[in-house]
């Protein structure tokens, strides 16, 4: 299989950017993507666009994303396609890049993700999300992801005795490296005391879906994120001079069942699991091979949950690195170094490929002070899609 | 200032009220945030505070900027009946003004909520200290609300869940330009009391000591790189 190389990276602030089009976000993250990767005279020389984007339809009354895209920033003929596969979308746009580069279909490949949900209310924008629920099973019952979000760290806690304080410590680590991230929804630092401890900490820090509160929660944000993928031994490469490549060392998928409660322990995320053993064998690594991790923390006890379905801990013991710090920047595995998605946002066709630019940065050594791995090797990102039914974990590697 | 009969005639007639205790809210930050009634001699750094805003059209902070300008000065020259001014300052620095005043002893008006840092829920807690003082304090029966962006018809009017009075007017009326008006009634202030309304009380001397001396902020997240410093020597 032909070796793929990110050869350029570009992110828009993730926020409210209601008054912008979702097109226009999206070109404006490829665009910084060109620039990075130095070929935004030379962007000709992509031969195709995946464009991963979830609610367009819904939300922003558009489609045709990466047709509309590709002609706005001047990509024409190349070839392009839109992805959605819910929260997953970016990182499934990713593994259609490299599969189009692995196949020979293509040299080069442009992975943009974007989307625009602030446009409607958040009751609305609730909505739209829990459309990737079952219809019958679970929609017409009111289900929402939040909802799922609440019952899952609920019988989480009370398996493994996972504590209030224990999650609100995931937060403030998430938000501290958030804070140091450009582009991050909300960056700003939080305290075990501010969101936990004082007298007032129940009403700065409601409960949205018990026993989940506002700060165990993403937010609802705007936004796109873009990737320049190349194949490492294609000539193309002579145009990607300016940073080092970072390789797409592996990369697999894995579907879970529709509905949760079809699965026979609703703790157990098996397509988390899988996903990330197929990236492993594809890479040739386990999870004591990688430096740092950023996983899809929509409520921030998957954060939890997902570095122990990865291996990196044993079942119901990852509050405890999180207690001992090993999961900060500082720590011996980093988690969500960009904030997660609880801090940075959660633009929900963007956040695969915003995921992916973090690792690509963090191996760069690009990373802004105070958010910096030291030395890392290997990068993992899980992108999480449904609740657990379809997801994508993808290891990056300094070549 | 002497009050001479004209300028008497030209203020409006007052009710008494009594005073806001201040309160302590921490916030998610950690930061200890002040919340108290504004002296008129502070007038001025809270005109300072709010000027820059009026600048400002996203989220609507222009027109709500603009118009508690107004309502600031027309409170310090008596040309507003029953106002109040209410600030949360964080170490002095101002983080957010709400305005407000009363009609007669049972309705309350609530005029705006203006936050300067974001993201730590500081006009939330401003504007449910200002309902506090209505119907806790000035023990009123209702206080009228309209909302003049979407993210204070999201705060006040879905959250609290108020009462839509649109079909009572004229009767209803909130004397902000006819936008339809929401009611507050102390039924449904109940109601939400405890998922609303937070601080402690008293403040400990020492933290009320430093939002004894109001700073207008240094910065604004609304308006990217200003700084209040560069500013000076400038003309507004």
């Amino acid at each position: 299989m032909r070796k793929v190389a990110i050869v350029g990276i570009g992110h828009t602030v993730f926020g409210n950017l209601s008054k912008f089009d979702l097109v226009d976000i999206m070109s404006y993250a490829s665009t910084n993507a060109l620039d990075d990767a130095g070929i935004r005279k030379e962007r000709k020389i992509i031969d195709q666009v995946f464009a991963a984007n979830v609610g367009a339809c819904l939300l922003n009354g558009q489609t045709g994303v990466a047709s509309s895209m590709a002609s706005r920033i001047d990509l024409e003929p190349a070839m392009a396609e839109s992805i959605e596969n819910g929260p997953a979308s970016g990182a499934s746009a990713l593994k259609c890049g490299v599969m189009a580069i692995a196949s020979g279909m293509a040299d080069v490949v442009m992975v943009t993700g974007g989307e625009v949900m602030r446009s409607v209310t958040g009751w609305e924008g609730t909505d739209f999300v829990a459309r990737m629920l079952h219809p019958e099973a679970e929609y017409d019952y009111g289900l929402t992801l939040p909802a799922f979000g609440g019952m899952f760290t609920r019988l989480y806690m009370e398996r493994y005795g996972l504590t209030e304080e224990e999650l609100a410590m995931v937060a403030v680590k998430d938000h501290e490296n958030g804070s140091k991230n450009p582009y991050a929804h909300v960056p700003y630092t939080c305290t075990l005391e501010g969101i936990h401890c004082s007298p007032n900490a129940d009403i700065i820090n409601n409960v949205i879906a018990e026993p989940l509160r506002l700060y165990g929660m993403c937010p609802v944000s705007d936004g796109g994120a873009s990737l320049i993928l190349c194949a490492m031994d294609s000539p193309k490469m002579k145009y990607f001079k300016n940073k080092p490549p970072i390789r797409v060392s592996g990369i697999g998928s894995a579907t879970d069942t529709h509905c949760v409660h079809h699965r026979k322990d609703p703790l157990e995320l098996k397509a988390v699991a899988l996903s990330a053993e197929r990236a492993y064998k594809m890479a040739g690594l386990g999870p004591q091979d990688i430096s740092f991790a950023e996983l899809h923390d929509a409520f921030v006890i998957l954060e939890l949950a997902i570095s122990e379905e990865v291996g990196f801990f044993k079942r119901g013991k990852a509050r405890e690195s999180v207690v001992k710090g090993e999961t900060r920047i500082d720590g011996k595995l980093p988690i969500n170094t960009s904030g997660g998605l609880k801090a940075k946002g959660h633009p929900i066709g963007a956040t695969g490929v915003s995921q992916v630019f973090e690792l690509v940065k963090q191996l760069r050594g690009e990373a802004e002070e105070g958010r910096q791995v030291k030395n890392p090797k290997h990068g993992l990102a899980v992108n999480f899609g449904g609740f657990g039914n379809n997801v994508v974990a993808t290891i990056c590697s300094k070549e | 200032m002497i009050v001479d009969e004209l300028e008497r005639k030209l203020r409006p007639p007052e009710m008494p009220m009594v005073p806001y205790p201040p309160k302590l809210i921490t916030l998610a930050s950690g930061e200890k945030m002040v919340v108290r009634e504004v002296r008129r001699e502070e007038t001025g750094v809270l005109l300072e505070t709010i000027f820059p805003l009026i600048g400002v059209p996203d989220d609507f902070y222009d027109i709500v900027a603009v118009r508690m300008y107004s309502e600031v000065l027309g409170w310090y020259r008596y040309r507003v009946a029953n106002e109040f001014v209410f600030v949360g300052a964080i170490d002095g620095e101002i983080a957010g003004i709400v305005t407000s005043r009363c009609v007669d002893e049972k309705i309350g008006i609530s005029l705006h909520t203006l936050t300067v840092k974001r993201g730590l829920r500081v006009g939330a807690q401003l504007f449910a200290a200002k309902m506090e003082h209505h119907l806790e304090f000035l023990d009123q029966q209702e206080v009228w609300i309209v909302a003049e962006s979407p993210i204070g018809f999201r705060r006040w009017m879905i959250e609290y869940g108020l009462e839509n009075a649109e079909d009572r007017y004229p009767e209803i009326h909130h004397e902000l330009g006819g936008v339809p008006t929401y009611i507050l009634t102390k039924e449904i202030y109940n109601r939400v009391r405890n998922e609303k309304v937070t601080g402690v009380r008293p403040v400990p001397p020492e933290v009320l000591s430093t939002a004894d001396e109001l700073r207008p902020p240094e910065e604004y997240p609304q308006i990217p790189g200003y700084k209040r410093s560069k500013q000076k020597g400038k003309a507004s």
